[in-house]
């Protein structure tokens, strides 16, 4: 069974890394959990999004939730917003999309145009 | 027909709901009686609550506090979900103070859904609410496994997020060690 001293240790190592590699988020991914978000298996991508950046080892992102956003039909949605650039929307980013997600925006940098939403559409 | 399929999708609605209501701190019970043949969900939160008037309607699929959509669908789900188990959907508020809701359902009723992915709805709600603290209770007969965020965020302080992956991976390993012993009937 974990314990909480296996917990202390972890603390001290992540703060170690962090002084590395300078502490702070460079980059943040919102999920949409709304009941909408969730029929339409929002959970499950927002596991996959956590599982991809734990099998990747990125620190230095923050991975949040929000209410229903109102565009239901493109659930499940996912914001990424890199530093101090326009927040991008994703809509119907299932469990298989999101590796290609990660790498591509999160990593690489790039939008991935094609999933994108144009707000006001 | 319900729009989830597993009772732990119900339980992340719901525990959304407790959080836009400003919610910070949420006990999420999970109680199962082989004996009663009963399976009992409370999650409780002391979020801004609402008044009688409020109270009456919210199981009214037409009413709902979103501005983005004319329609709240997570309660009349959840309490249908309830209901086609011979089953009962009860929920208790005042403003200022918060909310209650227990739903109880026959546990070997053939359209229970099952309980389900207990542990990424878990690791979900506390990653995804850094704010926000969670106390988890699931009870299988006369065993328990009981999980207090706040003992987390204690240790770990502001400056390690819980989304970092060596936190990530140890929350997850702990909720599923806890899980795994609990044991009885094998769920979906």
């Amino acid at each position: 069974m974990k314990s909480l001293e296996e917990l202390q240790k972890i603390k001290e190592r992540a703060l170690d890394r962090r002084k590395l590699t300078g502490e702070g988020a460079r980059a943040r991914v919102i999920v949409a959990m709304g009941t909408c978000g969730i029929a339409a298996g929002a959970r499950d991508t927002m596991s996959a999004v956590l599982s991809e950046l734990e099998k990747k080892q990125i620190t230095d992102v923050v991975v949040t939730q929000t209410g229903c956003l109102g565009l239901c039909e493109y659930e499940p949605i996912v914001q990424v917003q890199i530093g101090e650039q326009d927040m991008v929307t994703y809509g119907h980013i299932d469990t298989s999309r999101v590796p290609e997600l990660i790498e591509k925006h999160l990593v690489g940098g790039e939008p991935v145009e094609a999933w994108t939403i144009k707000q006001g559409a | 027909m319900t729009a989830f399929r597993e009772l732990s999708q119900h339980i992340l609605d719901i525990a959304e709901n407790s959080i836009n209501a400003g919610a910070d701190l949420l006990f999420i019970d999970i109680r199962e009686d082989f004996k009663a043949d009963s399976l009992t969900i409370g999650i409780a939160d002391n979020g801004r609550g609402m008044d009688k008037a409020m109270l009456q309607r919210v199981t009214d699929p037409w009413i709902t506090t979103r501005t983005t959509r004319k329609v709240g669908l997570g309660i009349p789900f959840f309490k249908q979900s309830a209901e086609m188990c011979e089953g009962s959907f009860g929920i208790q508020s005042e403003a200022g103070k918060g909310t209650k809701v227990v739903t109880v359902f026959q546990h070997s009723h053939i359209d229970r859904p099952p309980l389900g992915d207990l542990v990424g709805t878990l690791l979900c709600l506390i990653v995804g609410n850094p704010t926000v603290n969670f106390v988890y209770r699931h009870y299988v007969d006369d065993r328990a496994f009981i999980l207090d965020s706040r003992e987390i965020r204690a240790i770990l302080g502001d400056e390690v997020p819980l989304s970092d992956p060596e936190v990530l991976a140890f929350l997850r390993g702990m909720l599923e060690d806890g899980e795994h012993s609990l044991g009885g009937a094998p769920e979906g």
